[in-house]
This record gives C-alpha cells, structure tokens and sequence, in this order.
C-alpha cells in the first residue's frame, strides 16, 4: 500500500496529525466458530471466515504474514492467510487451546493447554512441538517479556503467575496472585508485568525482577456490583503511560495509569468484555464483548468509546494486524 | 455397597508409610525442603432405600469420591509448586457404622472430614467430632444445622434448603410467575423442605394458592407398565387445584416429583423437586471456565458430575486453597484461615465463594436446571443486598437462629 502513494499523498498525511492506514482486525467468535474481520479505518465488517470449532486465541505473525487462531475443540491450532481468509495450514497445540503468545521475533508460539496442565512450545516454521512444561492447574493467560526471555503463564485454579525460562523450558519463578489469573502482560519497558484475575476482582502488577507483587490495582464502579467487576484482558501503550484492562460482566474497560498503578476513568462497552487489541498507531481500541455479540471500538487519544461493531457470536480474542 | 470399600484402617495398612510421612521434594522449588502433609477424610454415608424413580438418577459406587480424587489432583498440582501434598481417605458407612469409623478416622489425628450424610447423621457426627476436627458438610442441606443446631465445627459447602427454594423464588418473581401450588410428600425431610418454599415465598411475595401432601403408600418403584398408571393417577392428583403459575414440588424422599410434568391436570410447569430443579451443579453447566471442569472431571470418573461430587470438590479445594494462601499444613491455622473475611475460593461459578460467619454457610449462587441445561443462575440481578447479593440467598444474619 505504501509504494502505492504518490508524493501529494504522502505530503498530505504528513500533513494530517493521525494518518489512517488501514488495519485488518480480526475477531474469533467462540460460539459462532468463525472469524469476524473489520476494516480499522471505515471500522466495517469487511467479512468472515470459518475458523475452526470453538476458536478463541488470536494472534499474528510481526510481518503480519500469518493468522493464528487457538480452534479449541480441534485440539489444534489454525493458521490463515490473513489477506485471502484461507486456512494454510494447522500446528500442533496439545489438547484444548485456549490463549498463546508468540515470541516477539515471531517463533515459536507458547500455547495454554487449559484442559491438561501444560504449556505446549511449538515452532512454527517447522511445526514441531519442542517442549510440554507442566504447569498449574487449567493454564491460560500467556505473555512474553520485551526480550523474549521469559514467558509467563497463569494458571486459573492454582492461582499462580508461572514464569519460563524461554532458553531452558524451565519453570523459574511461581507468585502466587488472586482467584483465577486470566492474563498476563508486561508494559513495553519490560519492568511491570500485570496479571489480571478475574474472580479475584485485581489486577497484580508485579516486578519482573524481583518477581514480587509491588501493587494491586482495584476497581470500584459506582452502581455496578463488585462481584461483576472481572478483569481480563490487559493491554499497554507503547509509551507505557497507558493501561487499559477489560472487565468483564462489569461491561466496562478501566484506564489506568501506567506510572502510578492508578485508575483514570471506566469506559462503557459492550456486554462481558474479555480482551482486547489496538491498533499500529495505537488511535484505537478494540475490544470484545461475548454476551452482547459485538466488538466496541476506543478513541485512545480521547479514552472514548466511538463505535461498536456487530460481529459473530461470542467474540473471545481480537488481533490487528501489523500492516 | 459399603464392603467394596475398605475401612480406614485397612486403607492406613494399606498406603502406610507413604501416606503418614512427608513425600519427597517434587520440583525446583520445594527442593531442599519438607513437603507440607495435609490429609483429610470423606466419609459418606449410605442410606439402604428404594432406588430413584428413574435409573438415570441411580448412584454411582464413587459418588462423591470423585469430587474428591480431582480436588486432591488439582490441590496437589498447585502443591508441587508451593511444598504441599494432598490425601484424602475415602471411607464409606451405613448410619449404623458411622460413628465407628468417624472415631477410627479422628484415631489417625486426620484433622478435617467431609462428611457425605443426611441432616441427622450429620448433626450427630459433628457432636461426635467436637473440637477434635473440622466437619464439611457435602449433603445435608437441612435449615436446621445452619440454625439451631449449627455447630462451630462445622462447615457447609451443600447449600441449604433456604437458598435453594429462594433461588427458585426470585426466578419465578423475575418470570412474574408467583401463584404457587405446592405438592409436598409425607414424609419428615419433605416437610422441612416444604417449609423453605412456604418461608421464600413470604420473603419473595409469592402466595401459595393450595398446599397439598403426596402420601407414600409404599410399592414397587418400577413395573413393566409403570407410566400406564401414573398417566391415570396424576392429573386425578392435581386436579381441581387453585388457579396457579407453577407447580412446585417438595420431595426431598424421590417419591412423586418426576412423576409430575406433563402429567399435571392443569397445563402447568412444575419446578422444585423436579422440572425446573434448584441445584448445586449441573453437568451441563459451561459458564465461567465450567466447561474445563466437567472435561477434568470426566476425564477422571468417566460419567457425568453430580452435586455430590461437587460439593466434596469444593471441600476439600476450600482445604487446598487455604493451605496455599497460608503456606501452612496447621489444621488450626488452616480453619482459622476458612473461617476468615480474608478467605475465598473459586468455583466455577463467576465469583468468589466465602463463608458466612453467622452460620459457616458458604456463600454460592445456585443453578436452576432442566435436564439437560441451565436455564438460570440465581441471585437474579434485580434483587440487591447491602453486603453481597448472594445473601439474597438463605438465611441472612438478622435472621439467622445460629450461635456458636
């Protein structure tokens, strides 16, 4: 798209404070077994495709050349051509997939096995699965360090943030955080990691090097019930000034401050608000609400909530792609 | 049944020193260290009776026990990580022998017993215990042991008949369904039950328009023409009844309720002890990483999950949970922990659990489930509470008859 510019053009966006490429995001819809996909610019479904049985995890290769989607039910891991929508090929994932992290330089892909306790490794140029390490009981949350060094997996019953070693496959450090930790993500820098737990109700931010709890960031909603408030998904701005983490039933993502642990605002979204993604220029938000079937999209510079965009049925994970 | 299932002592002589002594360390972290030993006891009880009305709800021989063996998995994963190991004996009983092997099981110091029993059974192995260990309550859902006769050592995961009925209740007001004809069965625990509709109904605003009691007459469960005869019987039985929404059943002896839908004089639905069933948990039940335990659980029994086996999960995970949180095999530190406001468990049931400390009632929604699905979860949105709205559910504080 870029060698397709002409000088006006390129002059007039760099004239223009927010440039809008456009994005392909993609939604997996749990329940509808198939993958919602939006224009970032028009913010328009632009189509959909199958995507296996019970697709949740979503991610994509950095050179924006592969879809991985967890198929949960398939026991394996679907991979697409995210400009023709075609399926290419699958990896092996263990059983019953559910959330991955890729390593930032695109290889392998660190998978939760939520029904049998483990993180499966796998490569994926040569499809080859290179470690199974045990972990806590039913693994989701998956997030990997800045540096690729460490991969940390969160464990919904044991109630624990696992911390890999991504050279030696070995377990290296276990914090114990509240009830079932659902995901896990460092800020850009790499000195904070944020854990969510869902029932809990908390979002631990914990020091990588220490490996110890330094704060937990609570929420407090007026009129809604603390039972509701569930944190998910957690993402960051590139600055790491910014934190959005999603709630859950509580309907609502809450904007916290990256510095000082503290939250700045609850946006209203869809209903049952679980992950989230943003775009390249980080302008907006995405984010997928399960029970109202829908993905609500956020004005990150204003923190508002411009749009919300009818996908399948029970959009889980949401990606954007690179390019 | 119960010969299939050695008694404690020949389970000690059997395990021996592994179970008694500290196993060895089980990962990087618990190296160089004592593994922590906490071991607890099922001890369930088993009534000789007729067989359930319908052969789907015979029980499986490791009723219960199931619940047990994917907790002890589950706490001993999480252990690996932290230094603990996990046991739990298995031990069966007739109310005859109970107290023996209750005794057997506190002669081997295990400090925490969950106990699969009906109320009285319950009410008298709790007495019998004393100060000496720590009773969960899996079963028994009478009001009593959370009133009158509660017992402060003593906790319930088994939800009461109270929290039963008012869950059903705020469906049915949230249906605007509240003219209720109550069927009730003869005998004694139908009363009580009965009496938790009679109570929610109050609470809730709905008037029970005709209460009428379903005699046990006895016979043979099963006939080769058994639906002949209930097709005749009863509409005869439910006719000529108040205007009413719902029929709702008390049956807590499984003599008639699942005789009742489609079998009523009046095009109504029936709920309570059959239809639409208030419950514990339900297999089909996949919310809120549901579907993960069912597929642990099966994966392990080979059959569906039962309340039973929920409810001694939940036990002994509630044992579990307060090891790991305390980093402590005390059985003194680990009570005091459970009977904390710090406490709370998942599970599986979109918040956390915790424990009333008016009456050791844990606090948990409540299903209401068909068959085959789960049409409702209570507490339903629109009734508030001041401190947590799962005490919309049961007996709350000022009116509770419990003193520790």
């Amino acid at each position: 798209m870029k060698a397709a510019l002409t000088t006006s053009a390129i002059l007039a966006i760099c004239l223009t404070t927010a440039p809008a490429f456009a994005n392909r995001v993609f939604v997996s819809n749990e329940k509808g077994n198939d993958i919602t996909v939006i224009d970032s610019d028009t913010l328009e479904v632009i189509g959909t495709f199958p995507g296996g049985n019970r697709p949740r995890g979503i991610t994509i290769s950095p050179d924006g050349k592969e879809l991985y989607v967890c198929a949960s039910d398939d026991d394996l891991v679907r991979v697409y051509d995210p400009e023709t929508f075609q399926e290419t090929h699958t990896l092996p994932s263990g059983p019953d997939p559910e959330l991955f992290v890729l390593h930032p330089s695109g290889n392998p892909l660190y998978i939760a096995n939520e029904d049998d306790n483990l993180v499966t490794v796998v490569d994926v140029k040569t499809h080859q699965v290179l470690a199974e390490i045990p972990v806590g009981v039913e693994p989701e949350g998956m997030g990997v360090s800045p540096d690729g060094k460490v991969v940390i997996n969160t464990s919904e019953t044991t109630n624990m943030a696992h911390f890999i070693d991504t050279e030696t496959f070995e377990i290296t450090a276990n914090v114990l955080v509240d009830l079932r930790p659902r995901f896990a993500q460092y800020n850009p820098a790499g000195t904070k990691l944020y854990v969510s737990a869902e029932i809990g109700g908390t979002v631990s931010v914990i020091n990588p090097e220490t490996q110890q709890i330094d704060k937990k960031i609570t929420f407090e909603i007026p009129g809604v019930l603390p039972e509701a408030i569930q944190p998910v998904g957690v993402r960051v701005t590139a600055d790491g000034k910014k934190v959005y983490v999603a709630l859950g039933p509580a309907n609502r993502i809450a904007v916290v401050d990256g510095e000082t642990d503290e939250v700045l605002d609850y946006l209203l979204v869809g209903q049952r608000v679980w992950q989230l993604a943003f775009t390249p220029d980080e302008k907006y938000l995405f984010t997928t609400n399960g029970n109202s079937n829908d993905v609500s999209v956020i004005d990150v510079a204003k923190d508002e909530v411009i749009k919300s965009i009818a996908v399948g049925q029970q959009p889980w994970g949401v990606v954007v792609a690179p390019n | 049944m119960t010969g299939q299932f050695p008694s404690v002592l020949a389970v000690l002589a059997m395990t021996g020193a592994a179970f008694l002594q500290p196993a060895g360390p089980a990962n990087a972290q618990a190296a160089g260290q004592e593994m922590q030993m906490i071991c607890a006891a099922v001890l369930r009880v088993d009534q000789q009776g007729l067989p359930p009305i319908s052969r789907l709800d015979l029980p499986p021989e490791d009723l219960g026990f199931a619940g047990a063996r994917l907790a002890i998995e589950d706490n001993d994963t999480t252990g690996r990580f932290m230094g603990q190991d996990f046991e739990a004996l298995e031990i069966t009983a007739t109310p005859e022998t109970a107290a023996a092997e209750m005794d057997a099981i506190l002669d081997q110091d295990i400090r925490f017993v969950v106990v699969l029993a009906d109320d009285a059974t319950t009410l008298a192995l709790s007495d019998q215990v004393g100060d000496r260990a720590m009773v969960l309550n899996a079963r028994a859902r009478g009001d009593n042991l959370r009133g009158a006769d509660c017992r402060a050592n003593t906790i319930h995961a088994a939800p009461s008949h109270a929290m039963m009925a008012d869950a059903l209740a705020q469906f049915l007001m949230w249906k605007k369904w509240p003219n209720w004809f109550l069927v009730k069965g003869s005998h004694p625990e139908d009363q009580d039950l009965a009496a938790a509709y009679t109570r929610a109904a109050t609470k809730f605003g709905a008037k029970i328009v005709e209460e009428r009691v379903f005699e046990d007459t006895g016979g043979a469960r099963r006939t080769d023409s058994g639906h002949v005869q209930v097709q005749q019987q009863m509409p005869v039985f439910t006719q000529r009844a108040p205007a009413h929404d719902i029929l709702i059943t008390a049956d807590e002896a499984g003599v008639f309720a699942v005789y009742l839908p489609y079998q009523t004089w009046d095009a109504r639905p029936v709920a309570g002890s059959a239809g639409l069933v208030p419950r514990s948990w339900h297999p089909a039940m996949e919310a809120w990483g549901g579907m993960q335990f069912q597929n642990r659980f099966e994966k392990l029994a080979n059959r569906p999950i039962r309340e039973d086996d929920y409810q001694t999960w939940l036990s002994l995970r509630m044992i579990g949970e307060a090891a790991t949180r305390t980093q402590s095999a005390d059985p003194a530190a680990l009570r005091d922990f459970m009977l904390s406001p710090d406490f709370d468990v998942a599970g599986f049931k979109g918040q956390k659990l915790t424990v009333r400390d008016w009456d050791h009632q844990v606090r948990q929604p409540i299903l209401l489930a068909t068959g085959d699905l789960t049409v409702s979860v209570s507490p339903q949105d629109q009734y508030l509470h001041q401190t947590s709205a799962l005490d919309t559910l049961g007996i709350d504080k000022p009116e509770s008859e419990c003193t520790f």
